[in-house]
């Protein structure tokens, strides 16, 4: 069953569209990427399905229940994130999730409760009694996450988690939402970071200009533009021999030799390695080095929309 | 409703912690209402007179004035009279201010006038009490002026065939009194100093308190949680209904304080509780309204922080919460009725004079329309803007 159902959202901001006929799915425990650059349309798209901003036209429901921005019921439903950190720096950690967890009608004993548990998931459990504007970004970032956390949603939109976030910090909040596809939370989760969309989203939306130009998952994706893999093999040897020993392999598409490495492009490197490897064993040609580039979603959208993600 | 009392609490919670709301609140208006009322004279309030008199005459006409008037102006406490035998004891008195002035009948003065003659009566005042002494010359002078009326009289009579002088001047003595002194502090009903204070600094900072849960909004803007707010499962008006909430409770917690602390440490008197209660009430949703236009057409926090101190100051001024409208010219007294501040100032100064609660309603009516009409503007200027995320 799925969680989230959108279909034809439109929003306008005067003559310019911003999002245009925006439409997709998540089913519980599925997390699905928007990935497109600023200014793509991430943000008005989930601002429309969390309630936040009235469509032009559309619809929205999570969980069966009708959202709009007058819709209270369904919400309750709905986790946000927002873009940029939204907690009161002049309340502690534990006050900032008692304020959002009454907004939410938690019950004050699960209340309580609730907020220890998610003050360790977040690892603020030492710092939970100390005032917000005295926490570093990260913490700040991790904190922002845990409010959207509070209520146990069915649906968690996350609206790029990580702009501006330490390292350390970043891949904290990568495991966590890994964590969160594997508990059966539907993931909204919109990034222009291509390598965050590759490792958490089961199916990726690429979005540009308001319009989702392509959705699936990030093979099907690649499929649809057509991009091969790519084997940079490194050898000892005559490069030219191995070569020429590859060309009676007919699933590769093309083998060129080169000083001390020999490039493969073929669809499906991982399937293939093997008996390339043998192959090179059989020439009498030593491997000093294997890479295999698969096609990534930059290369996607570039091939989409004409232009790089952090154009 | 119930999310916008846990809004309230929220954002009443922020106030109390950084001390702001407290400041201008509460500690900036009881310190000028105190300071004002310590520094500035009372001109509204009777003052005491103290007067004095040397009956060196003895004849009708001082004692005319002496057992015919100054007791009745004792009698009303219009001033205190004080008699003295000895000239020079009296004459220390009025040096050190004890005697405010000192009324000398010369010893025959009433048979010089009666001879026709002339007298005069010396009037000894203290130079600390020009006040008490002008007093004591338009008593004296309004009593003079009625034995010239007459002498003229008496003389008239004479000519005509009167046989007995002192029975006439026996009995124009007895004449009604020659000057009336009149207290118009109930007249005009005006606060004594303290109370005028006390409340005018009271609604002048009131403006600045309810400004802080208007403008937070702003806040939540600026903060970004707006948008959070938005996405929670409430509706649209408890947002607005929880920054309404906690700016009257912060305006009302003010006055209130503000009320009870002035009357028990510098002696105001407010009056009557309900009425002060209607009074503080209306006067809190209009600075409420006013401070929500200001908001609304606002970019950003500092921003109507900035205009919401212009049109307090601005209002205050011209709705007379540093000096009493009554000294005002007639033009700023008349454009003093476009402010919240003049009409509540209005209010309690016509409860004072003890006429009962009707007389709030005028006043409190007139503040509940300032409260309506902002409103109305501060929704129309608003609308798709205030809640945009």
């Amino acid at each position: 069953m799925n969680v989230l159902e959108c279909e034809g959202l439109v929003k306008a901001f005067d003559d310019l569209v911003a999002v245009d006929d925006v439409g997709f799915h998540i089913a519980a425990g599925e997390t699905y990427g928007l990935l497109g650059p600023n200014g793509a349309g991430k943000t008005t798209s989930i601002s429309m399905i969390a309630g936040i901003l009235e469509s032009d036209s559309g619809s929205v429901t999570v969980g069966g229940t009708e959202i709009t921005t007058r819709t209270t019921e369904g919400k309750r439903q709905i986790g946000y994130v927002p873009q940029d950190i939204a907690i009161y720096p002049d309340l502690s950690a534990r006050e900032n999730l008692r304020f959002f967890g009454k907004l939410y009608g938690i019950p004050k004993a699960r209340l309580d409760e609730r907020i220890d548990e998610v003050l360790a998931v977040i690892g603020l459990t030492d710092r939970g009694d100390d005032r917000t504007e005295e926490y570093s970004g990260g913490m700040r970032r991790r904190l922002n996450i845990g409010i959207g956390l509070l209520h146990e949603p069915m649906l968690l939109i996350l609206d790029e988690p990580t702009v501006g976030v330490d390292p350390q910090s970043r891949n904290s909040i990568l495991e966590g939402v890994e964590e969160l596809g594997r508990t059966g939370t539907a993931v909204l989760y919109t990034t222009h970071y291509m390598e965050e969309a590759e490792r958490l989203c089961d199916r990726v939306a690429i979005i540009d200009g308001g319009k989702i130009r392509a959705e699936g998952t990030r093979r099907e994706l690649v499929e649809l533009v057509g991009q091969l893999d790519t084997i940079n093999l490194g050898v000892v040897g005559s490069a030219r021999r191995l070569a020429e020993a590859l060309a009676s392999v007919t699933e590769l598409e093309s083998v060129i030799a080169t000083e001390g490495s020999v490039e493969i492009l073929v669809e499906g490197a991982s399937g293939l390695l093997p008996r390339v490897l043998e192959i090179a064993q059989q020439s009498d040609v030593g491997v000093s080095g294997v890479e295999v580039i698969e096609p990534n979603l930059e290369s996607v959208f570039l091939h989409l929309t004409g232009k790089a993600l952090r154009d | 409703m119930r999310a916008a009392f846990v809004i309230a609490g929220k954002d009443l919670s922020q106030r109390i912690r950084d001390r702001s709301a407290i400041l201008l609140g509460l500690v900036a208006p009881l310190g000028l209402a105190f300071i004002f009322s310590a520094i500035i004279p009372d001109t509204t309030a009777s003052f005491d007179v103290s007067l004095a008199y040397v009956d060196q005459d003895g004849g009708e006409i001082s004692s005319g004035f002496i057992s015919g008037v100054l007791p009745d102006i004792e009698a009303d406490e219009l001033a205190t009279v004080e008699p003295y035998t000895d000239l020079d004891t009296a004459m220390v008195d009025v040096e050190s201010g004890t005697t405010h002035a000192l009324y000398v009948f010369p010893d025959g003065f009433t048979d010089g006038v009666l001879a026709g003659d002339g007298g005069s009566v010396r009037l000894v005042g203290n130079v600390d009490h020009s006040i008490s002494t002008q007093i004591a010359d338009a008593i004296l002078s309004g009593y003079l002026a009625e034995i010239d009326a007459v002498g003229i009289s008496v003389d008239a009579a004479m000519r005509s065939g009167a046989q007995d002088p002192t029975a006439l001047v026996a009995a124009a003595a007895q004449s009604p009194d020659a000057v009336v002194l009149v207290d118009t502090e109930a007249a005009s009903r005006e606060l004594d100093a303290t109370t005028f204070f006390s409340a005018g600094m009271a609604v002048f900072f009131l403006f600045f308190t309810v400004q802080f849960g208007v403008s937070s909004l702003l806040e939540e803007r600026f903060y970004g949680t707006l948008p959070r707010l938005l996405g929670a499962p409430i509706s649209r008006w408890s947002i607005l209904g929880g920054k309404a909430t906690s700016s009257f409770i912060l305006g009302l917690t003010s006055m209130v304080v503000l009320a009870v602390a002035t009357t028990l440490l510098i002696g105001a008197e407010w009056g009557n509780p309900a009425g002060v209660a209607i009074l503080m009430i209306s006067g809190v949703l209009a600075a409420i309204g006013i401070m929500a236009v200001v908001a609304v057409v606002s970019k950003t926090p500092e921003q109507a922080a900035n205009w919401q101190s212009i049109v307090a100051v601005l209002l205050g001024l011209l709705g007379g919460t540093f000096f009493p409208l009554s000294q005002a010219p007639p033009a700023l007294a008349f454009f003093s009725k476009l402010t919240p501040h003049a009409w509540f100032l209005q209010g309690l100064g016509d409860l004072s004079a003890g006429d009962g609660l009707s007389v709030v309603v005028i006043p409190a009516l007139a503040m509940l329309t300032f409260f309506v009409v902002t409103v109305a503007i501060a929704v129309l200027a608003g609308r798709g803007r205030v809640l945009a995320p």
